[in-house]
Formats: C-alpha cells, structure tokens, sequence
C-alpha cells in the first residue's frame, strides 16, 4: 500500500500526518548537545590507550599542564569518582563483572580505554594538551578473537579469573536428544555475525555543570535513557540522585550506542566537580570508533534435525558471544535476547542452546538495532536455506512447512516466551506476490544471458518487542524493570502537555503522541505538546529502545488520556447535572445521551477543571493524570522480506536489483513515521549484509575506526525498496500495536545474503559470511570455480 | 596568533580574528553561534558540515576559516526566506519525511541544492550518486531522494 504522504492528513491515530519535529531541524534550529554553551564552559579531551592490552607504568603530564589553556589534567588518581562504570545486566547471578574504572585505573584491556582527561579552555586547546601527556606502558598478552579467548592457555583479559569466559546461558528441553536422535537428517551450519559498529552521525557527547555551593549536578548528554544515567551518575559521583539532572537536548540517532551509561558521562560531572565550571566534551568519529560501544560479535554453530519432507524436528544452537573487554549496561542481556529468538517464527519444541561469552581484548560490544535479535534471525534463516538445499524443497516451501499457524496464537516457544499473535503465511504470500517470485527464473536465466549470476533471497522473521514486563526484566537478572511513564496535563486553554519516558531521536514521538492524543481525547493535533528527555519534568522514564516506546509508552500515554477523559466526564456530569452513566463521549466533548446541546468539550473540561469553581464530590481540580504502565507481556511484529540481487563475477560486485519487505507491526499510529522506520532499518541491515565491519588486528590495534575503513551506505549504494504491510493486532495492549523500529534490520541481512548464495548456488556455494564486499564474492567465485 | 578575515554569511559580514588553523565549520559553530552547520566525521567522509562558499557547495569540516576571507558562505541558516517561507528543499524535506534525526539534514539540504542547482533534471540514480559523499544512519535514503525529486520539480515550476 503506498501512502500519499502529501496530502496533510486529519492528525489522529492512523494518518499519515506530517511530523511537527521538522521545522527546527530544517531550519538548523535543533539543539545538540555540541550546540549548548554554559558560561564558563572548558573542554575536556581523553588520552587514550593505544595498546589492546597493557600495564600503565607511569603518567606524565607536565607538559600538557605547562600549556597555557590547559586547567587540568585528571586520571584515575585525581577525578574525584566514588566507583567504576555499572553494569545493570545479570543473568543468573552470576555473571563476571570485573571493576571498569571511570580512567584506567592500572591495566588498559583495549585500544582506545580512557586513560587521563585534559581539561582547557577550548577544544583545540584540549587535543593539543592531550597530545602531551607522557604515558609509558608495559604491552601485556592481547587476544581479541572470542573463541581464541576461550581456549585454554589462552592471555587473560581479567587476572583475577581464571579464563575468559563471562557467563553460560544454556537452554536445553526434555525430549531435545530424543528428537535428534529420530531425524532423518542433519544439517550443520557456522555463522559468523560479525562485529559492528553503530554509527550515529551525531557521535557522543557530554556536559556536565556541578554546582559546589548546593552539590546540584545537571548533565547535558546524547543519550536514549536520561533516568538511567542520572541513577547511575549519582552512585559514581557520589551524590544523591534528588541532585542529579540529566537533560537530553536533540539526539542525532542512537541505534542503541547511546542506551547505556559511559565513562565520559560520569568524567565530565566529575571533572566539572574538580575544576569547578562547566565542562563539555565532544566524541570525534575516530574515537567513537573505539569509545562507543559495538554490536553484534557472535559465532554460531547451527545443527538442526529434520524429517525428509523438511519439518524441523530438533535443533542444537552453539554460540560464542564476544562481550570485549568489560561488560557495559546491558552486555551480558544481549545474547539472552538472541537465546529467546533461535527457533524464529517456526515450531520447533525441542531445543538446545549454549551461548558462552567471552572476555576479550577489545571495545566492550552491547545493544546496537536489533540487539541479539538479528543474530537469531540471520542465523536461522541461512538454515533454513541450507535445509531447503539439502531436501531440494523450495526456499518458501520450506519456511511454510515449518511456520507456527495463526491457531497456535498464543503460541508458547520452546524458549519460554509467549508469542501474541501473527500471520506468517499472509506476510510470506504478500511478499512473494509483491517481489513476482513466481517469475523469478525467468529474470535469472535473462541475467545468465549476460554473464551474471542473478538470485533471489527470503528472510521471514519474528521479533520479541516492548521491552519489557518487568517481573521477565528481574527473572532475567536484569536490575532495571520495564514500565514506561506518561503524564497527561491539561492546560486552562485547553492545550495538553504530554510528559512521556521515552527518549526519542528521530523516532517522531512529539508526532504520534499528539495523533494518540488527538484521537483519545480530541485535543488538536497542533495544541499538544510533547516533553521528554529532560529528569527534571520525568518521575521516571525508561526511556527508547527494543521498539518499546508505542508498545509500552504509547499505550502509558493511552491510559493517562482515559484517565483524564474519565474525570472529564465526572466533571461534565457534574456541570450538566445529571448521572456519569448519562454521558456519551464525542470524540471531543461529553454530552448528554442524545442531546448534543447538552455538552462540554474537553477544553470547556479543562477550564472548569482548573478555575475548580464547582468540582463534584471527592475530585481534585485540574484535569491531569499519570501512568505507569508495566506491559503484561512482549510484542511480537514479524515479516517477510524477499530481495534479488545480480552479481558482476569479474568485480564480485553485488547488485540489489529489487528489494520488497512485508511487515507486519500490528496497527500503524503513523504509517508515514513507520515507513521510514523500515527504510532506515533496512538499510542498517544492508550495511551489515554488504559493507560493514569492525575489524581488529590480531595486536588489538583496531583497523576500522573512521568511516574511510568502515563501510556506511551511501545513497549511491542502496536501492529503492517497495513496502507493504500486513496487521494482526497485539491483543496484549489496547492499541494492538506492536513497535516497528527494529523490524527492518532483523529482517534484511538474511534476505540479502540468501539472495547471494542463491545467485552462486549453481557453482557449489552453499554460504557466504558477511559482510559480502565484492572482494569476497569474487573470492569466493573463484574458489567454486576451482 | 589571530588573523583577521572578513566573511559574509547569509548575507551579513562578519569581521573576526581566528587562528589559522580554525576550521570554517568551528568558527561558524563556535564564534558565529551558527549551529545548524554539523561535525560527523573527521575524515572528510560524511557531508553533515556541508555548507554553501561563493555559492559552490564545500565541507567546512576541511575549509579553513582564513580561506573564506572575503568570500560569501551560506548555511543552512540561510535557506528559508526572510519572512520564515521555507526554502522548497527545506518544504520537500518536510513533505516527504526526508528526515528522522536531522542530524544529517542541513548538509543533505545544502548538498541537495548544489545538486539541484548543476543538475535540475537528475534521474534518481544520479541524484543518488551525486549524493554519495553525504551519509544519514537514519533514512535508508529512500525519502531523501524522494525529497531531492520533488525539490527540484519545485524549483523547475517556480
Ligand atoms: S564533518 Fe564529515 S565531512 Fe565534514
Ligand atoms: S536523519 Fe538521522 S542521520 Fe540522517
């Protein structure tokens, strides 16, 4: 269905509304953190460590504080810091969570750990003092590859264990050896899910004001989870939390990089503390390529059971998880998120999982767009190719055969979810109709025609969304819960302020909020205002990330909007005397059963709320309300998306000919917004399928910092995409909706690479490991050739 | 240390002293408060520092403010007209949501509009690989181009 975004829709639940975000950011008029000046401001420039792994013998910063400009210089000595970085991840309770000092405290464990912090009057002045500091070190052992860290004998990245390894999450059923024992065959399959960098165009970037008189310290930060980070601020700075504001200005993307707490965000509070004025520091791109963290890292080892007409009777999933040198926010979680979501979307009862993860030395790797899910998809959808290959059964045959049925809802995995609901048929049939793969061998023998291997991919996936219930949260060893807050206020004019959790950074939340709002409580469009970002305004607020924000901040928002509706009409009853019962509710005012000339509108509501003139009984003046709302369980969106590539075998350049995604996110608020969701996701996942990759030496010297080695599409690199969309509503929330920002990167680098391995499928291929640069692809040609 | 360049910005002349080694994009962040002008790289890789200089349009993240000394720079401040009309590139961006973060978006506008102005009938392809030296995490790029499009066609009409 395409969707005429021109015409300026009516603004409520379902139209394809412009967003009322633009304007600033058109105008230049967005307000990043690097846009803010405090008076007094300094800049602040980290020296970091250039080995992987190295023992600091001594720090000498003499020069550097010679230089006239340069206030400071601070090291894990001097910054006044109470503890190291926290991490809030725990599965089992008895994950490794060795110290992280805010600056290194003795060893550095990878390239790029921060080791002293300048401080100086402006930015240039600070790299220049940064560059003076004398650091001598001592090389220790590196290991940087995960299943290397594993074996024994292996350098130890924390002296203080006796082996690398992080945490085991096992997961294995009852009748799982039995099953196995019964197939028919087995297929086995590695994957390599190769490490990555996020790459927000806006970097990272921090500043923080400590007020000495009162011990007030607020801190302007590029984040996705503000109250995160003011709990955590408080704990490592040693201050109370009460004291502690955090203010998230405009995010130029986040992609999970900036759900977590980082050691700049502590250091500049601190060093704020030391100095006594503002200091402000600005990630560049070559450091964010070390200092934030990365995604993805996972070895898999794929063996599956099936019968001879294809039905997945078993299936055995091995994995190795690189986590780098420390575990962050959430890193040891991630992996748990691909454990639930190794048999996808087909209905496979008997299982066994291990993921070890694993220590190593490099830049500690955590959520980034998908987080854990897209290791799952990717993985089970190059099985199912090969299991298709193996039985000569089409690829979508393959996929149906094994599919969990509509009837199945609420479907219970073998990995303990519930999932809510879905169509997987209905999306499979929509993409193979919209992508003609019907006629498909038709277009490949043209492009054999021309010397060129043409082939065509699936991917069908399923994610776990709005996060989270957080009795799961806690179960999971994740000490943080998953609620989301929204407060509703209505103003004497009649105009709304929304007060949300969630963090938006291009998501367009000030946009669907006020459709949300204009269609549950018939306050314009335009006369609702949405805050978020800023602890200060928020009780509290989990803030954006694993597609929760509608799931689970939209539908708080819902329930403040009914909360507010109801006493409207307790006060409109009261107004228009007679009983609650009596009332009907417009769309934008309560009236009198059948008598529209008995009503009030919610704006008439709002100014008899606030003069509280004459309030009924037992009601409080002004019509405001909050909620926290605890999701009862996940969402599940799930799709298919179907690509056809063309490959060059003199280049081993890739073409994506045609790209078709069928998504089923359950009901839409803005199919405008939700559109250019799957657009950026897939491309995200494109840029893993074909460019991307975060490269270590063997040394630990990181290969790809900048965006000269590591590989971001360009226009010019990426097709047109055709989208289609399928609803089957989440009956776990009472918009049925389902989240949609992760969908199109857990969806595309399976299809892209199927489509790959297709086209080359006549020469032997039978896997291709990403990401497929045209030197590998032509590589891997003339190794089937030979 | 300081030299003293004269340069024009949105049409206003701004005399200021910078050391040599200031980079234009600093000094319009910096000393001009022009802060719609954005750093993505530091590499030359990324357009966000994109920005008009004698109406060709360059990276300011690898222009030296004393380059522009007596020349006429244009930001992404300088699009809209003065009485707040939107530029139509800056209208098209809106209309086609060419943008999720906007962090990318004043360079992808002020690139658009050199595009525009070399090519005013570019096919998506080439507008597509003329605007290859600016990156956006956020769009897959589809509504960009869309956004370019329709852009030009208004710039065509008008
Ligand atoms: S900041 Fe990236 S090209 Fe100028
Ligand atoms: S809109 Fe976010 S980088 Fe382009």
């Amino acid at each position: 269905m395409a969707v005429d975004y021109t015409t300026q829709a009516a603004g409520g639940i379902g139209d394809a509304v412009l967003r009322k975000e633009d304007r600033k950011f058109v105008t230049g008029e967005g307000r990043y953190v690097d846009d803010l000046k405090l008076p007094g401001m300094l800049h602040a420039a980290f020296v970091r460590s250039p080995f992987g792994h190295a023992r600091i013998t001594s720090i000498d910063a003499a020069a550097a504080l010679a230089l006239p400009g340069v206030h400071a210089v601070l090291t894990h000595e001097s910054l006044p810091v109470e503890t190291g970085v926290l991490s809030a991840s725990n599965p089992g309770g008895d994950v490794r969570h060795p110290e992280q000092a805010i600056l290194v405290k003795e060893i550095a464990r990878y390239v790029g750990e921060p080791v002293a912090m300048v401080i100086a009057d402006d930015r240039y002045l600070a790299r220049d003092g940064a560059d003076l500091v004398h650091v001598e070190y001592d090389p220790l052992p590196v290991v940087v590859d995960a299943e290397k860290a594993l074996e024994a004998g292996a350098p130890l990245v924390h002296a203080e264990y006796d082996s690398n390894l992080v945490k085991t999450l096992e997961h294995h059923t009852d009748g799982f050896d039995d099953a196995m024992a019964k197939a028919s065959k087995v297929i086995k399959l590695r994957v390599d899910n190769q490490r990555l960098t996020p790459s927000a165009m806006e970097t990272r970037g921090c500043i923080g004001d400590w007020q000495d008189a009162t011990g007030e310290v607020t801190l302007y930060t590029s984040t996705q989870v503000a109250h995160f980070v003011r709990t955590f601020v408080s704990i490592v700075c040693g201050t109370s939390e009460a004291k502690v504001r955090v203010v998230t200005p405009d995010v130029g993307g986040g992609f999970g990089a900036k759900l977590n707490t980082y050691r700049e965000e502590f250091a500049v509070c601190a060093a704020s503390h030391a100095v006594g004025r503002p200091v402000k520091w600005i990630e560049d791109r070559t450091e964010a390529g070390v200092a934030t963290i990365h995604g993805r890292a996972q070895v898999q080892y794929y063996e599956v059971g099936v019968t001879d007409e294809g039905k997945i009777v078993a299936l055995k999933f091995d994995a190795i998880q690189n986590n780098g040198a420390y575990n962050m926010l959430l890193t040891p979680s991630i992996s748990h998120l691909t454990l639930f979501m190794v048999p996808g979307l087909y209905d496979i009862q008997d299982i066994s999982i291990r993921i070890r993860q694993a220590f190593t030395n490099t830049t500690p790797t955590d959520a980034y767009r998908g987080a854990g899910r897209p290791e799952a998809t990717h993985g089970i959808e190059r099985l199912m190719d090969a299991i298709a290959d193996e039985l000569g059964i089409d690829a979508a045959e393959i996929r149906r055969r094994n599919f969990i049925k509509p009837e199945q809802f609420p479907y219970s995995s073998a990995t303990g979810l519930i999932y809510d609901s879905g169509s997987y048929d209905e999306n499979l049939d929509a993409a193979l109709e919209l992508s003609d793969y019907a006629g498909f061998e038709a277009r490949r023998a043209e492009s054999e025609a021309k010397g060129k291997y043409r082939g065509i991919g699936l991917s069908t996936y399923v994610e776990v969304c709005g996060l989270a219930p957080s009795a799961v949260t806690a179960a999971l060893g994740i000490g943080a819960p998953g609620w989301e807050h929204s407060t509703v206020r209505l103003h004497p004019t009649g105009k709304a302020t929304v007060i949300t959790g969630t963090s938006p950074h291009g998501q367009g939340h000030a946009t669907s909020w006020s459709q949300i709002t204009q269609t549950e409580l018939g306050i314009p469009f335009e006369d609702v205002e949405v805050i978020h970002g800023d602890t200060a305004f928020q009780p509290y607020g989990l803030g954006t990330y694993g597609s929760r924000s509608l799931a689970v901040g939209g539908i708080a928002l819902y329930r403040s909007l009914g909360k507010v509706r109801e006493k409207a009409r307790e006060l409109a009853a009261h107004l228009l005397e007679c009983s609650v019962d009596d009332m009907e509710w417009t769309g934008t005012a309560w009236q009198v059963k059948g008598s529209p000339d008995r009503s009030k509108t919610i704006q008439e509501l709002a100014y008899a709320g606030w003069t509280s003139a004459s309030l009924p009984e037992g009601i409080e003046p002004v019509l405001e309300a909050t909620t926290f709302h605890d999701p009862p369980n996940f969402t599940f969106p799930s799709g298919t998306h179907v690509c056809e590539v063309e490959i060059d075998p003199d280049t081993g350049r890739i073409e994506i000919l045609k790209y078709t995604a069928v998504d089923d996110c359950g009901n839409v608020i803005n199919p405008l917004i939700v559109d250019g969701q799957v657009h950026g996701g897939i491309i995200q996942g494109l840029g893993q399928a074909l460019f991307e990759e975060t490269v270590y030496a063997e040394d630990g010297q990181m290969l790809t910092p900048t965006f000269v080695e590591y590989l971001v599409p360009s226009a010019a690199d990426v097709p047109e995409m055709t989208l289609s969309r399928t609803t089957t509503p989440s009956p776990s929330n009472p918009l049925g909706v389902k989240g949609i920002g992760e969908a199109g990167t857990i969806g595309a680098s399976a299809a892209i690479v199927n489509a790959a391995v297709d086209a080359l499928s006549g020469l032997g291929v039978r896997h291709i490991e990403m990401p497929m640069q045209p030197a590998r692809i032509w590589n891997v040609i003339q190794e089937a050739k030979s | 240390m300081g030299e003293t360049i004269t340069v024009t910005v949105n049409g206003t002349a701004h005399t200021a002293e910078v050391e040599p080694r200031t980079l234009l994009v600093h000094f319009l962040r910096e000393q001009l408060n022009l802060t719609g002008t954005h750093i993505g790289c530091d590499t030359s890789t990324c357009g966000c520092c994109t920005v008009h200089v004698d109406g060709d349009a360059v990276l300011s993240c690898s222009t030296l403010a004393i380059q522009c000394d007596g020349r006429e720079v244009r930001t992404v401040e300088g699009l809209q007209s003065e009485d707040g009309t939107l530029h139509p590139i800056q209208q098209a961006f809106h209309e086609n949501h060419g943008l999720q973060c906007g962090y990318c978006t004043p360079g992808m506008m002020m690139a658009a509009v050199g595009i525009i102005e070399q090519q005013p009938n570019a096919t998506d392809d080439e507008i597509r690989a003329a605007l290859e030296g600016n990156l956006c995490r956020c769009t897959g790029y589809q509504n960009i181009v869309a956004s370019i499009r329709a852009a030009a066609d208004q710039m065509a009409r008008s």
